[in-house]
C-alpha cells in the first residue's frame, strides 16, 4: 500500500514544489541582493534586513499583529456559540446555515469591504437612515481604527466558524451524557469535557483566522483610509512605488518567518485525520 | 427544559443576527445599485436600472468577463484532477510519508494570500516568464488545490474501502475499478470541490493582483475603480458577483441533496 499513496500524493506535492516552495525560495533569494536590484545574481548581503529595523516597519508589524491578535479574540467569542449551534443544536438547518455563511467566502474581499463603505459613509444606509428617520446627523465612523477591526472581523469569520464546528462535532455525545448523569453542572460540562475536547478545532481556527489577518490589506485601504498602515502596505509600497524589491523581499520573509513558526508549531500536534472525521 | 429552550432560543437569535451582519454589504451594493444618479444617497430617490444597461453594454466589461471566466476554467479543471488524487493520498491509503504530505497540503492554505501573490511575481520574474491570465491561474491553483483536496477528502473519509476490494475479488481491472467504483462513489465530493474551486478562482484578488501582468480580471478592475473614487459600476458587479456565487452554490446544494435522495430511494 505504500507506494500507492505516494503515487496518488505525486502529482500534487511536485506541483507545491514548483509553485510554492521555489517562490519562497525565490523570495529569500532576493532578500538578500543589494537595494533596487531586479536580478538574483549579486553578491548576497544582509543590508535589507538592516534596513527593515532601522526604518518605521516594525511600526506596521506591531499594527498588523495587533489587528490580528484583536480579530481572532473577538472571532472566538462571537463564533462559539454558532459553532456549537451548527455542530449540535440547528439540526437539519444546519447544512443550509453553513450555506449562507460560505457564500460570502466567493465574493472577492474588496467588494465586500466597499459594502460596508456604502453602509458607513454620509448619507449611506446607516446615516441616511438615521436622518431621515429620525433628523440627527453624526459623523460617519468611516476612516478609523475601529472600522478597520471591523472589517478584519467581518472577512476572517468564516474562517474561524467551520474549524470550531468541525471541533465541537468531535465531542461525543455520550460523554457528555455520562458527565450530566455524574452531577456536572451546565458551566462544568463546558469547561471539563466541551473545552478539552473540542480544542484542536478551535487551536486550528484561532491559528488560520491569525495568519490570515496578519496578511490583510483590504481592510485597511478600503475602510481604514490608511489610519493604520499594516505591514503587507509597507511591502506592497516595496515592490511597486519605491520599486525596491529586495527591501519588500526582506519584510515578507519576516512576515513569513512568524507565520511559518506558528503554523508549523501548532500542525505538528495535531492529528488531522481526527478532526476531519476519519471514521 | 425551559432553560434549554432559552438558551435555544438565544442561540438561533445571535446566528440570525450574525447571519444579517454577513449580508449588510451586499444590500448595500444591491441598494446603491438601483440608483440611477451619480451618487448614492440613502433613502434613494431615483430608482431606476440605468447602471446595470451601462455596465453591460460595456465592451470592456466582457473582455474583463472573458478573462475572469477562462481564468477560472482552466483552474477549475487542472484542481480537480491533481485535487482528486491527491485527496486519496490524503485520506484514502496509509501510507509512511501520510501524516507529514497532510500538512504539506495546508501549508499553502495558513499562508497569507498577498505575500504568496509577491512571491511568485518574484519567481515568475526570476524564470523570466511573461504575466498574464496563464501565470494567474498557476498562482490561484497553489492556493486552490489544496482547499479542493481538502474539499474531497471530507468526501474520501466516508468511503468504504471494502467497495473496492469487492470489485476487485470479482475481476475487475484497476481501471475499471476507479471507474464504476471509486469515481462514482466520490462524485458528490469532486462536484463541490469543483464548484469550490471556479468561484475561489472567479473572486479572487490578492493573488491575481501581483500575477495577470496586462490582463485583468473583474475583482482587479473592481478594486482600481474604487481607488480611484466612486463609480456606480461596482455596486453592479459586486451585486451580479454575490448573486452569482449565492446561485451557483444553492443550486449546487440542492443538486447534491436530490442526488444523495435519489441514490436512498
Amino acid at each position: 500500500m505504500g507506494s500507492l499513496g505516494l503515487r496518488h500524493a505525486l502529482p500534487l506535492l511536485l506541483f507545491l514544489l514548483l509553485g510554492f516552495a521555489a517562490p519562497l525560495l525565490a523570495v529569500i533569494g532576493y532578500s538578500v541582493m543589494p537595494e533596487r536590484t531586479f536580478g538574483l545574481w549579486q553578491a548576497p548581503t544582509l543590508e535589507n534586513y538592516v534596513n527593515v529595523f532601522t526604518s518605521t516597519s516594525w511600526i506596521s508589524f506591531l499594527t498588523s499583529l495587533t489587528f490580528a491578535g484583536l480579530t481572532v479574540v473577538i472571532l472566538a467569542f462571537a463564533c462559539y456559540p454558532i459553532a456549537f449551534g451548527l455542530a449540535r443544536t440547528f439540526g437539519r438547518w444546519a447544512p443550509f446555515l453553513t450555506l449562507l455563511f460560505t457564500i460570502p467566502l466567493f465574493v472577492s474581499e474588496n467588494v465586500r469591504m466597499y459594502g460596508w463603505v456604502l453602509f458607513f459613509i454620509k448619507n449611506g444606509l446607516m446615516l441616511g437612515t438615521l436622518k431621515s428617520l429620525f433628523g440627527f446627523e453624526i459623523e460617519s465612523w468611516l476612516f478609523t481604527r475601529g472600522m478597520i477591526l471591523l472589517g478584519m472581523v467581518y472577512v476572517y469569520l468564516p474562517f474561524m466558524l467551520f474549524p470550531m464546528t468541525l471541533g465541537i462535532a468531535m465531542v461525543p455525545k455520550e460523554t457528555r451524557d455520562a458527565a450530566y448523569d455524574l452531577g456536572a453542572s451546565r458551566f462544568q460540562v463546558f469547561r471539563e469535557v466541551d473545552l478539552p475536547l473540542s480544542m484542536p478545532g478551535i487551536v486550528i481556527g484561532l491559528l488560520l483566522s491569525f495568519v490570515l489577518a496578519v496578511g490583510a490589506i483590504a481592510e485597511a485601504k478600503v475602510l481604514g483610509g490608511q489610519r493604520a498602515i499594516p505591514i503587507t502596505h509597507d511591502i506592497e509600497i516595496a515592490f511597486t512605488y519605491s520599486q525596491n524589491w529586495p527591501l519588500g523581499a526582506a519584510l515578507s520573509v519576516l512576515l513569513m518567518l512568524v507565520v511559518g513558526v506558528l503554523v508549523v508549531g501548532v500542525l505538528r500536534r495535531f492529528d488531522l485525520d481526527a478532526i476531519l472525521g476519519r471514521r | 427544559m425551559a432553560r434549554a429552550n432559552w438558551r435555544g432560543g438565544l442561540i438561533w437569535g445571535w446566528t440570525l443576527a450574525v447571519v444579517t451582519f454577513m449580508y449588510l454589504p451586499a444590500l448595500c451594493l444591491f441598494l446603491a445599485s438601483l440608483t440611477s444618479s451619480r451618487y448614492f444617497i440613502f433613502p434613494i430617490t431615483k430608482w431606476g436600472l440605468a447602471w446595470w444597461d451601462k455596465t453591460f453594454a460595456s465592451l470592456e466589461i466582457h473582455a474583463l468577463f472573458r478573462t475572469s471566466i477562462l481564468t477560472a476554467a482552466v483552474v477549475t479543471a487542472i484542481a480537480v484532477v491533481i485535487a482528486f488524487f491527491g485527496a486519496l493520498a490524503f485520506a484514502r491509503y496509509d501510507w509512511r510519508g501520510r501524516s507529514i504530505y497532510q500538512k504539506i497540503v495546508l501549508l499553502p492554505i495558513f499562508f497569507p494570500q498577498s505575500v504568496l501573490g509577491l512571491a511568485l511575481l518574484l519567481w515568475f520574474n526570476a524564470l523570466g516568464l511573461q504575466l498574464s491570465w496563464q501565470t494567474a491561474a498557476f498562482a490561484h491553483l497553489v492556493w486552490i488545490i489544496p482547499v479542493v483536496t481538502l474539499v474531497i477528502s471530507i468526501q474520501v473519509y466516508s468511503f468504504d474501502p471494502a467497495l473496492e476490494e469487492a470489485a476487485f475479488d470479482l475481476g475487475a481491472s484497476r481501471f475499471q475499478v476507479f471507474r464504476e467504483v471509486t469515481l462514482p462513489v466520490l462524485l458528490p465530493g469532486v462536484f463541490s470541490g469543483a464548484l469550490f474551486a471556479f468561484l475561489l478562482s472567479w473572486g479572487n484578488f490578492p493573488l491575481s493582483l501581483f500575477t495577470t501582468g496586462a490582463d485583468t480580471t473583474i475583482p482587479e478592475y473592481l478594486y482600481a475603480k474604487m481607488v480611484a473614487g466612486y463609480t456606480p459600476g461596482v455596486p453592479v458587479l459586486g451585486t451580479v458577483s454575490t448573486a452569482g456565487a449565492a446561485i451557483l452554490l444553492l443550486g449546487g446544494y440542492a443538486l447534491i441533496v436530490l442526488w444523495r435522495r435519489r441514490r436512498e430511494t
